[in-house]
């Protein structure tokens, strides 16, 4: 345990739950900076509302957390959110650039509307995404995988320290997909931290370093190498409700 | 009065647009209804029909309706829309209920009452017109300073969230400003038909705009156009109510717009897919044409008889159609003996086929 590092993302005695059923329960995570963390586990295992607890978008129960030691309301904008694109209405009138550029609104005050250096910003976002092309194009014209690209452009202009994606390869044609990993790449290099909803087990070692196996509960976290095991897999993801298998798993 | 109107119609298009975009015009459509009870039990309350009463007494109810929604979607498995619509019927009963208890009551006063359920723009007064001003101006402001945060709490509320955006208070303000609005024109347009003033603008410009701003101002123009036509029409014939007179006129704009809107409307779709199904059957044919004339490199002239082509395209293919429409644009010639080939342009168009082809394009 790096005791010295000051993680990235804590979460810590994390409880979630909608009318009485618990989505996530007492969830300890702890995501080193420069990481990418792939987040994997069954259907409705609470991996889009780990997202969304971590961003602060809904209240939890119970826990608490952290980012780069600070609660999550002190640092909302050095957090970029990447949304499933099937939660926006994309019959909205506007373009491609337009929604990129919104990435830049949290570093404007109230008043403030978006001027040169924010359009900059949000073309360099689109140059590395591969849309440069698309700029001016109608929201509603562009297909899954580029609506895919336009969010992920919309974070890189937060320029932020972590990225929190949900599901962004999930039905996305493969340029898309090489798209995406490259600026996957691109922040790692850069040093971000990068956390990722994932679905496709195929490509966990291939793409992240780190893997969080989630169903309701932690059922293990770390290295991809030591951590995504097949004994971890089946726990996670086999037979029954999350909760008996964890506690089983770790001996409570 | 025509301006109280015009007033009513640019704030509904401004507001009313996001409503659209939100998808959020069922709620425009249960606060009006709710209204209905406040304003007969304002009338009741204070036995006249002082204007502010009244408009209190609806907002309160409104505003009571949308508690009533929340409470339903929370504390049972009863679905939003669904919970809107109860809300909706049952103060609106309630509402006609009580109107009907008011005229029953031997009292001169609740002459006019009615007027609420479908709007009398000459009802206006001096004083209504200055509100609706007022709560125009207010509307103008926060669009105008808020505008980027307008456009990611409606396009996105969560990311805006995720920005440290203030999304909830601008929502909360913005439903403040819709129900004030609603409020407002209840008196010129009436309860049951004002979702139609707040919705008809937004969605018949819609139709016509790639851009939120120039979607919110053709809305707003909209809703100006049809409040100041609908209310002048309804002053001249006096037993035209406003309400309907406004609805059935922005009725007609928004038929206009989902039908001939360039780019969305129907039958400008219709034209395309005309002009384009033609153009497929065509090219196959210019094709082996081009195919053909290739085999007489010496020879570009060469004409082919169209029965060497019917055999070359599939059996369903009406080569002689295909053959005019393509001599009409240039593209391919027949001589004096009925042998067909294709023009230089032909040619040219046939090699840049082939150059789209080659280059994987889909078509």
């Amino acid at each position: 345990m790096n005791a010295a590092v000051v993680p990235a993302v804590e979460v810590e005695d994390l409880t979630v739950a909608y009318t009485g059923s618990p989505v996530l329960w007492d969830l300890d995570l702890q995501v080193l900076p420069g990481t990418r963390t792939a987040i994997v586990g069954p259907n409705g295992a609470g991996k889009s509302t780990l997202i969304k607890a971590v961003m602060g978008l809904i209240e939890p129960v119970a826990g608490a957390v952290r980012i780069f030691g600070k609660p999550g309301r002190e640092v909302r904008g050095s957090i970029a959110y990447v949304p499933q694109r099937a939660t926006l209405e994309w019959d909205f009138p506007t373009d491609v650039l337009d929604v990129v550029t919104m990435g830049t609104y949290g570093r404007l005050g109230w008043f403030r509307r978006p001027g040169p250096p924010e359009r900059a910003t949000a073309e360099a976002a689109l140059e590395q995404v591969e849309m440069s092309s698309f700029a001016h194009r109608p929201i509603a014209q562009l297909s899954g995988g580029q609506q895919q690209r336009v969010l992920l452009a919309r974070a890189l202009a937060q320029d932020a320290e972590i990225y929190l994606l949900d599901e962004p390869f999930q039905g996305v044609d493969a340029p898309t997909e090489r798209a995406i990993v490259r600026v996957l790449d691109d922040l790692a290099t850069a040093g971000r931290t990068v956390v990722v909803v994932h679905h496709d087990l195929q490509t966990v070692a291939e793409y992240f370093n780190h893997v969080a196996l989630l169903n309701v509960r932690i059922i293990a976290a770390g290295p991809v190498v030591t951590t995504f095991t097949d004994e971890n897999l089946r726990l996670t993801f086999g037979g029954r409700v999350g909760v008996l298998a964890a506690r089983t798993a770790m001996g409570d | 009065m025509a301006l109280g109107a015009g007033l009513l119609g640019a704030v509904s298009g401004f507001l009313g647009s996001f409503a659209v975009l939100r998808r959020q015009s069922l709620l425009g459509d249960a606060l009006s209804h709710a209204a209905l009870p406040g304003i007969a039990l304002a009338f009741l309350i204070t036995g006249g029909k002082a204007t502010v009463p009244i408009l209190i007494g609806a907002a309160v109810t409104g505003w009571v309706g949308t508690l009533v929604v929340r409470l339903i979607v929370r504390r049972s498995r009863v679905p939003y829309d669904a919970a809107l619509g109860l809300v909706l019927s049952v103060f609106f009963g309630l509402g006609l209920v009580l109107l009907t208890v008011i005229q029953k009551r031997p009292d001169a006063a609740q002459a006019g009452l009615e007027t609420y359920l479908f709007g009398q723009a000459a009802a206006l007064l001096r004083a209504d017109v200055i509100v609706m001003a007022v709560v125009a101006t207010v509307v103008l402001l926060v669009l105008m300073l808020a505008w980027k945060e307008m456009k990611v709490l409606t396009f996105d509320r969560a990311y805006g969230e995720s920005l440290g955006l203030p999304m909830g208070r601008l929502d909360g303000l913005v439903t403040a400003l819709l129900v004030v609005t609603i409020v407002l024109g209840l008196q010129t347009v009436g309860v049951v038909l004002m979702s139609a003033m707040i919705v008809a603008p937004g969605a018949a410009a819609r139709q016509w705009t790639r851009s939120l701003g120039s979607m919110v101002t053709v809305a707003a123009g909209i809703g100006v156009a049809a409040g100041v036509s609908g209310a002048v029409l309804s002053s001249l014939f006096p037993r035209l109510p406003t309400g309907p007179t406004i609805v059935l006129i922005l009725s007609a704009l928004v038929a206009v717009s989902l039908l001939m809107a360039p780019g969305r409307g129907l039958v400008w779709r219709r034209l395309q897919l005309g002009r384009l199904r033609g153009r497929p059957r065509q090219e196959p044919v210019l094709m082996h044409l081009h195919a053909l004339s290739l085999q007489h490199p010496d020879d570009p002239e060469h004409g082919h008889e169209v029965s060497v082509l019917r055999t070359m395209s599939p059996p369903d293919t009406d080569v002689d159609a295909a053959l005019t429409a393509l001599a009409e644009r240039g593209l391919a010639a027949s001589d004096s003996k009925g042998l067909w080939a294709p023009t230089e342009m032909g040619r040219r168009e046939a090699q840049r086929t082939l150059e789209r082809l080659d280059r994987g394009d889909k078509r």
